[in-house]
């Protein structure tokens, strides 16, 4: 039976900030930085007056933050922090720390171009730099999902087989800082559903010391890291168990990624995040005209949803990947690598096409989409794509 | 005041089977500090020879819960460790006295670490800092650190044709760390047994963060017998090169004079580090660092009156 719930109007950055609140954290340890800023200030006024029993620690960077929040983790917290793009960066070296310490961090990251040139809009470079670090990743469409994913990622983070931390994205001032109406469950409803953290092993548990963070040379690392192999496999099922649970107390479903009127498409764009809000308005007003194109909105990328997305996109016959981020390697984003790289297992193999867009916060509109079903139609005409990768939108 | 005999009963918290170096000062700090600690600790520890010789699995020789996550961030993990402390037992879910330290090397105190303490001393956590200066990156083989006194030899300046080992001085972390405005703040030796008991008491008992600098003689970066560590330190002190003091809420004490003290070229000979010195073509370089020690030794003298005057007001 799902809870009553209250319909507002807040901006993602908003939004997150209570759902932290609702939470209810053991210790958060964050910088701040644009745009993420307001998530960071918005707790620290939930701390000021006190609603919440969060031991807030304003540190002096993101490397801090991170391994504060790590440090506090291996304590016996449940503990949190958020960035966004150089901030994540500048974590980097922690992140794959924090996964291989099988600490259930969990973090909202607002995505933003990394620098240079410095930019503060979005883009989703920093996320993808990240995708090796061992850190399971959600994407956002809207304020809405935010919300959703940060309560259903602490219990997907803490569940024993898993053990691994979770980062929630959502989209820099696009969802961040667009006001939007969302429905927030009441506080008591979060609160049960996250329940007390109860560390099996935790350093503050003098009964039972432990050394956290030991050598491991060549004798001992290979298992470290299968081990957060199998986490990562393990997380699948629990994701998926996890948002069904959701689903009884919200109304609201999830799974790997959303397919919009992808059934019958012959077309489809695969985006991520709030570019697929703008592409679903294409697919409608196509559809309207008796195109047959759908979209897929991955909402899972670690671990990576292989075979179902094989599943999803078999029937498709040309397939547009939209990368919000390049790689440099001259061979597609990554995104498009990776699905690409699926997809090889697949009977049917669609054409594929991989474009670049939206860096640092450019606009892509119904035109833009509009013009990505059509070079798919012209594809599928020819019975082959004559361009592999092309940066959409760009003044060469 | 404790006997030798007192502290020698009391239980270790770094067992013995550990892989550091024969003559290491880093164990005799670590171990002298923690026996001050009259409480449960859990210590952090910066990467760095006392933390790969201490924790290479699947053994430890921490007998306390023990924390490691990187080079530059053991007092932001630290940090991380104590709020988590304070919010449990804020909610009832702790009941124990718990006691925070972490240590690091000068490389990762002195250096990369620089920013993560000054963050973590100025939000003021209750913890204590503890850093061994050997006085260079040693558990990567003897690179200059800014703790490297000017004129020593190391593998990032090596003493050449045209170069007499490092150039220029000491950073002065202590004073540093005292700009912070603490609570507290010593330099310590194991030479001086008392005086680091008494002072490593101190910083524990404080609330909110204390910092102590502790010299640490590496015999293979410093070129000296395995069996003589303790005697180098104690050199160390009674040269001035590295004195005794402590600053409680910002008041300057010394707390050891030498009677006589002797000229640095005592501590410097000692050491194969500083043998090129000696050579005819780097003359002068011995009085530049004996005028450096006696302009900080004076320096930290007239600190010292400073706080006495002011007290007396």
């Amino acid at each position: 039976m799902a809870a009553e719930q209250k319909r507002v109007a807040m901006t993602g950055n908003e939004a997150v900030a209570h759902c932290m609140r609702q939470i209810d954290p053991d210790v958060v340890a964050a910088y701040p930085i644009t745009p993420q800023t307001d998530i960071v200030q918005y707790f620290s006024t939930f701390v000021s007056n006190g609603q919440v029993k969060t031991e807030f620690v304003t540190v002096e960077s993101e490397h801090s933050a991170m391994s504060a929040t790590l440090g506090a983790s291996m304590a016996g917290a449940r503990a949190m922090t958020a960035t966004s793009s150089q901030g994540l960066a500048l974590m980097w070296e922690v992140l794959h720390i924090t996964s291989s310490y099988r600490a259930p961090v969990v973090m909202p990251v607002v995505n933003r171009a990394l620098s240079g040139p410095i930019n503060i809009h979005c883009d989703h470079s920093d996320t993808m730099g990240s995708l090796t670090t061992g850190w399971i990743q959600l994407y956002s469409e809207s304020a809405q999902e935010a919300y959703d994913n940060l309560i259903q990622a602490v219990r997907i983070a803490e569940h024993p087989d898993v053990l691994l931390p979770v980062m929630v994205c959502q989209d820099g001032f696009i969802t961040s800082h667009g006001i939007e109406n969302l429905n927030l469950l009441p506080d008591e409803t979060v609160k049960q559903f996250v329940g007390e953290y109860k560390p099996e092993h935790y350093l503050l548990d003098l009964e039972n010391p432990i050394t956290v963070g030991p050598l491991a040379l060549q004798d001992y690392y290979t298992e470290v890291k299968y081990q957060q192999a199998k986490a990562m496999e393990n997380a699948k099922q629990v994701i998926l168990d996890v948002a069904a649970e959701y689903e009884k107390i919200s109304g609201r479903k999830y799974g790997f990624f959303e397919a919009y009127k992808l059934d019958d498409a012959e077309r489809a764009i695969v985006v991520l995040s709030s570019t697929a809000g703008t592409a679903k308005a294409v697919v409608d007003s196509l559809r309207a005209r008796g195109e047959k194109v759908g979209l897929l909105k991955p909402r899972v990328l670690r671990p990576f949803p292989a075979k179902e997305l094989v599943d999803a996109l078999s029937s498709v016959q040309a397939v547009a990947i939209m990368d919000r981020a390049d790689t440099f390697s001259t061979a597609g984003g990554q995104l498009f690598v990776e699905i690409r790289s699926a997809l090889y297992e697949s009977d049917k193999r669609p054409l594929m096409k991989n474009y670049i867009l939206g860096l640092g916060g450019r606009d892509t509109t119904t035109r833009e989409i509009t013009k990505v079903y059509s070079d798919l139609a012209a594809a599928l005409e020819k019975g082959r794509v004559e361009e592999l990768i092309t940066h959409l939108d760009v003044r060469e | 005041m404790a006997t030798l005999k007192e502290l020698s009963r009391v239980p270790e918290v770094l067992a013995p089977g550990h892989r550091m170096c024969a003559g290491c000062g880093a164990p005799i700090v670590v171990r002298q500090v923690l026996r001050a600690a009259k409480a449960p600790v859990a210590v952090a520890n910066a990467t760095g020879c006392l933390e790969v010789s201490t924790t290479i699995y699947p053994y430890t020789s921490w007998k306390s819960p023990f924390i490691h996550v990187a080079f530059e961030n053991a007092s932001a993990s630290l940090s991380g460790v104590e709020a988590a402390y304070q919010s449990l037992k804020r909610q009832g879910k702790i009941t124990d006295e718990i006691k925070f330290v972490a240590f690091g090397g000068d490389g990762g105190t002195y250096d990369i670490g620089l920013q993560s303490l000054s963050g973590a001393m100025e939000r003021g956590h209750d913890m204590v800092y503890v850093c061994y200066d050997n006085g260079a990156y040693m558990n990567t083989g003897i690179q200059r650190s800014s703790a490297t006194p000017m004129g020593a030899d190391t593998t990032t300046t090596p003493v050449g044709s045209v170069r007499p080992g490092k150039l220029g001085w000491r950073k002065n972390l202590t004073k540093i760390m005292m700009a912070h405005g603490i609570p507290y703040v010593a330099q310590i030796s194991p030479s001086h047994w008392n005086d680091l008991y008494q002072k490593a008491e101190k910083a524990f008992a404080v609330k909110g963060p204390a910092f102590l600098n502790a010299i640490a003689p590496c015999p293979r970066g410093w070129r000296h017998d395995s069996a003589e560590t303790v005697q180098m330190t104690k050199l160390a002190v009674d040269t001035c090169f590295w004195p005794l003091f402590e600053a409680v809420d910002g008041k300057v004490r010394v707390t050891y004079k030498p009677r006589q003290k002797k000229p640095v070229v005592e501590f410097l000979k000692t050491q194969g580090r500083f043998r090129h010195l000696f050579r005819p073509e780097n003359e002068g370089l011995i009085e530049q660092i004996q005028a450096e020690v006696d302009r900080e030794w004076e320096e930290l003298l007239a600190l010292e009156r400073l706080s006495q005057e002011q007290a007396a007001e």
